[in-house]
C-alpha cells in the first residue's frame, strides 16, 4: 500500500502527462491537427473570391477575415476535445483521478491550444500576405492570434465540456460559445485593423491578454463544474 | 428563518404562495403601464430634436432594461440552485430564460424601429447598444438550446445553470468590448451625474413605464414558475391530488 502510494503521480505530473498524451494523440492522427488547418486556409479563401480580388478591399477585410476564420477553425476542433475520452471511457479517469480536475481540465484545453492554436498562429503569415497586409502588422496579427486561440480554447473547453455526449453537439457548442467569443474578435480584429492603419495597438492587445489571463483563471474551474455535471 | 426557507422552496407551498402573489404583481403593473403610456403618449410634450418618434422610449427602455434585468434574475437563481441545491431556483431560470429573450427581442425591434427616423436606417452597426442587445439575444437562445438539448431536467438544470454563469461574468466584458468598437448612440440620458437630461413631462411616464414593466414581468414570471413546477412535480402526490381533488384515479 505505502509502495503505491509513493509511485502515485503528484500534481504537476499529472498535469504534464495529460498535455502528453492529448499531443501524442495529435501527432498519431495528423488529420486532427490538419483539418482545422486546412479549414482555416479555405475559409480565408472564401472571401477574395466572394468580395472581389482588388487589393485595396483585402488589405482593408484581411484582419477580419483572419479572424473569423481563426475562431471557426478552433470552433470546428473544439467538438471533439472531450468526445473520444468520453466514448472510451479515459474522462472517467479524468474525473476520478486524485489530481484536481479543474487542474487537468486546464491540461486539456492547453493541449488543445498546442494542437490547434498554435498551428493556426503559424500558419496565419501565409494567409496575411495573400491578403496584402503589410509586413508590420503580421506580427501584431500573430500576438493577438496567440493570446486569443489560447482564450479561445480556454473558453471553448467550457463549451465542449457541458455539450459532450450530446446529440447534434457541433451546431450546439457553436450557439453557446460564438456570442461568449465576440470581445476575443472584436479586441483581436481591431487591433490587427488599427496596425495596419498605423494606429495606436497598445489597448486592444492588453485587453486580450487581460481576457486571456482572465479564461485562464476562471475557466478551467467551469470547464470541471460541466464535466462532471455531463459525466454523471 | 431557515425553516420560513425551506418551506418557500418547497414546491407546493410556493405554487399556493405565487397564485397568491400574481394579483399584487399584476394589477398594480397594468395600472402603472396604463398610465406611463398614456401620459407618454399624450400628455408628455414633443421632443424638440426628435419630435413625436422619440415617444417609442417608453417601450424601448423599460425593455432594454428589463432584458439585463431578467439575465440577472435568471444567473442568480441558478447559481443558488447550484450551490444550495435548490430545485425551485432552477425552476425560476428555466421560467425566466424565454421572457428574457423576449424583453431582448422587443427592445431589438423597437431601437430599430426608432432608428429608422433617427439614423435613417433599420439596422446601425456602429451603435454598441444594437450590437450587444443581438448577442444578447443569442445568449438566451443559447441557454435555451442547451437546455431543450439535454433530456435528463436534473442534467439540464445544472448544465444550463453554468452556461448562465459563465454568461453573467461575460456580458461585461461583451458590452465593454462592444462599446470600445465603436460608439454613434446618443449617450445614457437616465442615470447620469447631475439628475436625468430629460424634462419632468417626459421622464415620469418613462419611470411609471419602468416600474409597471417590471411588476408585469413579476407577475408573468410568477404564473411561469407555477406551470413549470406544476411540469416538473406532474408525477408527485400533491399534483394528483390538486387536480383530483375528490381522490379519483388517473
Amino acid at each position: 500500500m505505502s509502495s503505491q502510494d509513493t509511485r502515485r503521480p503528484g500534481i504537476l505530473s499529472g498535469f504534464l502527462a495529460v498535455i502528453r498524451r492529448d499531443v501524442l494523440l495529435a501527432w498519431k492522427r495528423p488529420g486532427d491537427v490538419l483539418n482545422p488547418l486546412f479549414f482555416f486556409a479555405m475559409v480565408s479563401t472564401l472571401f477574395p473570391l466572394a468580395i472581389g480580388p482588388s487589393p485595396e478591399q483585402l488589405r482593408f477585410s484581411g484582419p477580419g477575415v483572419v479572424w473569423v476564420a481563426a475562431l471557426l477553425a478552433t470552433l470546428l476542433s473544439l467538438n471533439s476535445l472531450f468526445l473520444s475520452d468520453h466514448e472510451d471511457g479515459s474522462l472517467d479517469q479524468l474525473i476520478l483521478s486524485p489530481q484536481p480536475l479543474p487542474l487537468l481540465a486546464l491540461a486539456k484545453a492547453l493541449a488543445h491550444w498546442l494542437t490547434t492554436g498554435l498551428p493556426l498562429v503559424l500558419v496565419s503569415p501565409l494567409i496575411a500576405v495573400t491578403f496584402q497586409m503589410p509586413a508590420g502588422s503580421i506580427d501584431i496579427m500573430m500576438l493577438t492570434l496567440t493570446f486569443g486561440t489560447i482564450s479561445l480554447s480556454l473558453l471553448g473547453s467550457i463549451g465542449a465540456a457541458l455539450t459532450v455526449g450530446l446529440h447534434r453537439g457541433t451546431a450546439l457548442l457553436s450557439l453557446l460559445i460564438l456570442p461568449l467569443a465576440m470581445p476575443i474578435l472584436i479586441f483581436g480584429a481591431r487591433t490587427v485593423s488599427l496596425s495596419a492603419a498605423n494606429d495606436a495597438v497598445a489597448a486592444g492587445i492588453y485587453l486580450l491578454a487581460a481576457y486571456c489571463m482572465l479564461a485562464l483563471t476562471l475557466a478551467p474551474f467551469a470547464t470541471a463544474a460541466a464535466l462532471r455535471i455531463s459525466n454523471e | 428563518m431557515w425553516t420560513w426557507f425551506h418551506k418557500l422552496a418547497s414546491p407546493p407551498h410556493f405554487y399556493g404562495l405565487a397564485a397568491k402573489m400574481i394579483p399584487w404583481f399584476a394589477i398594480p403593473g397594468i395600472l402603472l403601464v396604463a398610465y406611463g403610456t398614456y401620459a407618454g403618449l399624450f400628455a408628455a410634450p414633443a421632443d424638440y430634436q426628435q419630435g413625436d418618434a422619440f415617444r417609442i422610449i417608453y417601450v424601448h427602455v423599460p425593455a432594454a432594461y428589463l432584458s439585463m434585468m431578467t439575465y440577472m434574475v435568471m444567473a442568480i437563481s441558478a447559481a443558488i440552485g447550484l450551490i444550495w441545491r435548490i430545485k425551485l431556483s432552477h425552476a425560476v431560470a428555466a421560467a425566466a430564460a424565454p421572457l428574457g429573450a423576449w424583453f431582448t427581442f422587443l427592445a431589438l425591434i423597437t431601437g430599430s424601429i426608432w432608428g429608422r427616423p433617427m439614423w435613417g436606417t433599420w439596422w446601425e452597426w456602429g451603435d454598441p447598444r444594437l450590437t450587444s442587445q443581438l448577442l444578447m439575444l443569442f445568449i438566451y437562445f443559447g441557454y435555451m438550446a442547451l437546455r431543450a438539448a439535454i433530456d435528463d431536467p436534473a442534467k439540464a438544470d445544472k448544465a444550463s445553470g453554468i452556461l448562465a454563469m459563465v454568461g453573467a461574468v461575460n456580458i461585461p466584458i461583451i458590452h465593454f468590448s462592444v462599446e470600445w468598437w465603436s460608439s454613434l448612440h446618443q449617450g445614457a440620458t437616465l442615470v447620469r451625474e447631475g439628475g436625468p437630461a430629460m424634462p419632468v413631462e417626459m421622464l415620469y411616464p418613462l419611470l411609471m413605464n419602468i416600474f409597471g414593466f417590471t411588476f408585469i414581468f413579476g407577475a408573468l414570471l410568477l404564473g411561469r414558475i407555477r406551470t413549470e413546477v406544476l411540469f416538473r412535480e406532474r408525477r408527485k402526490r400533491w399534483v394528483h391530488n390538486l387536480v383530483f381533488p375528490d381522490g379519483a384515479q388517473a
